[in-house]
């Protein structure tokens, strides 16, 4: 089985949000950048798949050359090969096509994607490159088996879980549940030295089309200072008569 | 010309979220000139739509769709589109609407913007608001497509009533095998309690709670509040609660009117999983605890003293007010 783990590069979840230029970039200054997290669980999976079944274990980022330490260290938690298509990711649309392409040279058959990552939150780009490239499609899985080309999966549902049954090529969005937080592996010495032999390919993008652009940002409204009460009747006086959420 | 909403449904009826899209889209209408026409799945009576601001309403009933199924779903939306020359696609930010929307997208070629708070600042250029790097910020987002999907954020533009005269449709859309290729085995969830999504208040627990045979105060809370129960990360992954209980970064993300915390001390993906709450009460011993920096109301006190006496006071409250 060939899998590709789509991987993220994107702020620690502890960074401050800031904009420069007129608000219309993001600010790194100062930001420690990680594999977002989404993918981070379904990459340890994949570590499961090559580990127990023999699967081969590539993982891909579309970004410029300063995603490449994330790509590293996705290779020393144990990825076999890394795919870095050149371009910079500033539509979902256009990375899922460039993914996409990935895909069907590589002949992938099960494409492990977070269900969103935690910059843009859009959670679009798994289920593009599923439609784009005619694979299955769960989202939100937070369990999958492969035996031959059958899949059983699970997928968070709104107060439980679903078990589903496909077959491969398939696109998953996973998260937190495809493999428990104890379980992420924090690279050792050996897996980072390994590392820096194993190939970093650097493919260029393809043409492709750009649906949306992000003109601008805006941070919210600062909140005002929170309202310490001492009693219950006090509290539920406010939230009938000032919030009026009860 | 119009404006497709998608509105989702559970076992026939409408989910709160269904009323928000159609109020939204209504909006996008008369920016637009058009009118709103509503997709339904498998709902009993769509004439309430109407209230919303929906003209039309194409019902689609077919037994194969009551699993949802986000291929099936996505082509019934896709066809419907067609069919009503849709310049606009509207689809509630939801799990399920999430799941569904990148499919529409690339079926109708539509640029795509999720979890989008506001009506567009302008329709042509089409620029759209949606929150960002986990509600920490919001993108303006300009779509360049002849079509355009938006996904509506929960709780962000709210209901608005605006009755017009509603017509309903049934509608069948060309399905074919490939739509099923994923199946539903099981479904495993509860049936008795609010979830998460659905609620309008969440009553959430944290590690000051001391361990998993306290949460009976919490539940008594969440039930005289008819809220749901959630808890932080560290309490899912001691195993104390259930992981679809974790609201967070990593977990669901909380858009209620009324979020409670009650011993959570507010780290930072925490808070990031539930700023899109309207009002936010903290319930916390510790008067340091940085989740009061982020809150509306806070109490600094012993929860085990706090919530009980919470709980006896909002029965008092909604019997008086019954």
């Amino acid at each position: 089985m060939k899998i590709l783990v789509c991987i993220s590069h994107v702020p620690d979840t502890t960074s401050k949000i800031n904009f420069t230029e007129n608000d219309t970039k993001f600010d790194t200054n100062g930001v420690q950048f990680v594999i977002n997290p989404n993918d981070e669980f379904g990459l340890t999976r994949a570590m499961w798949f090559k580990e127990k079944q023999g699967a081969s274990v590539h993982v891909v980022n579309v970004g410029g050359p300063e995603t490449e330490p994330t790509l590293r260290k996705s290779l020393a938690i144990g990825a076999d090969e890394a795919i870095r298509v050149n371009t910079p990711a500033t539509d979902g649309f256009s990375v899922a096509q460039q993914i996409s392409n990935v895909v069907k040279e590589g002949e992938y058959d099960l494409i492990i994607a977070g269900r969103e990552s935690l910059d843009y939150n859009g959670g679009m780009v798994p289920g593009m490159i599923a439609k784009l490239t005619g694979s299955n499609f769960i989202n939100m899985c937070i369990d999958i088996e492969v035996e031959g080309s059958d899949v059983t999966a699970s997928r968070e549902i709104d107060g439980g879980k679903e078990t589903l049954k496909t077959s491969l090529p398939l696109v998953i969005g996973g998260q937190k549940g495809l493999v428990q937080e104890s379980d992420l592996r924090i690279p050792n010495m050996r897996g980072i030295m390994q590392a820096r032999s194993k190939p970093l390919h650097v493919k260029e993008p393809i043409d492709s089309a750009t649906n949306t652009k992000t003109l601008s940002f805006e941070k919210p409204a600062p909140r005002g200072a929170v309202k310490l009460v001492d009693n219950v009747d006090e509290l539920v006086n406010l939230l009938h008569n000032e919030a009026k959420v009860i | 010309m119009s404006v497709l909403v998608f509105t989702e449904s559970e076992e026939g009826k409408f989910k709160k979220i269904a009323f928000e899209a159609v109020s939204y889209g209504k909006a996008i209408a008369e920016m637009l000139d058009t009118t709103v026409t509503a997709v339904s799945i498998n709902s009993n009576d769509a004439s309430e739509l109407g209230k919303y601001g929906a003209s039309k309403v194409l019902q689609v009933s077919n037994d194969k769709l009551e699993n949802f199924n986000a291929q099936a779903y996505a082509d019934v939306v896709s066809q419907a589109a067609k069919k009503e020359d849709a310049q606009v696609i509207i689809i509630s930010s939801s799990a399920n609407g999430k799941f569904m929307s990148p499919l529409v997208a690339v079926n109708n070629q539509a640029g795509y913007v999720a979890n989008a708070t506001n009506v567009p600042e302008s329709v042509s250029p089409f620029k759209v608001k949606s929150t960002v790097y986990s509600n920490k910020a919001f993108a303006i987002t300009e779509i360049s497509t002849d079509i355009k999907v938006i996904g509506l954020a929960k709780n962000a533009y709210g209901l608005k009533e605006n009755e017009v005269s509603i017509t309903s449709e049934d509608f069948s859309p060309e399905l074919s095998d490939n739509d099923f290729k994923t199946e539903v085995v099981s479904v495993n969830k509860t049936t008795d309690k609010v979830t998460i999504a659905d609620a309008e208040i969440v009553v959430s627990g944290g590690r000051g709670l001391k361990g998993p045979e306290n949460w009976g105060m919490l539940e008594e809370l969440a039930t005289v509040l008819g809220a749901a129960t959630a808890c932080s990360k560290p309490v899912s992954d001691m195993g104390w609660r259930p992981h679809s209980e974790h609201v967070g970064q990593t977990g669901k993300p909380v858009s209620s009117n009324l979020y409670i915390a009650i011993g959570i001390s507010g780290a930072i993906q925490h808070l990031a999983g539930v700023n899109s709450s309207k009002v936010k009460v903290v319930i916390n011993n510790d008067p340091e605890a940085p989740f009061f920096k982020a809150a509306d109301y806070g109490i600094v006190g012993d929860a085990f003293e706090v919530v009980p006496q919470l709980t006896e006071k909002i029965k008092e409250f909604k019997a008086q007010n019954a």
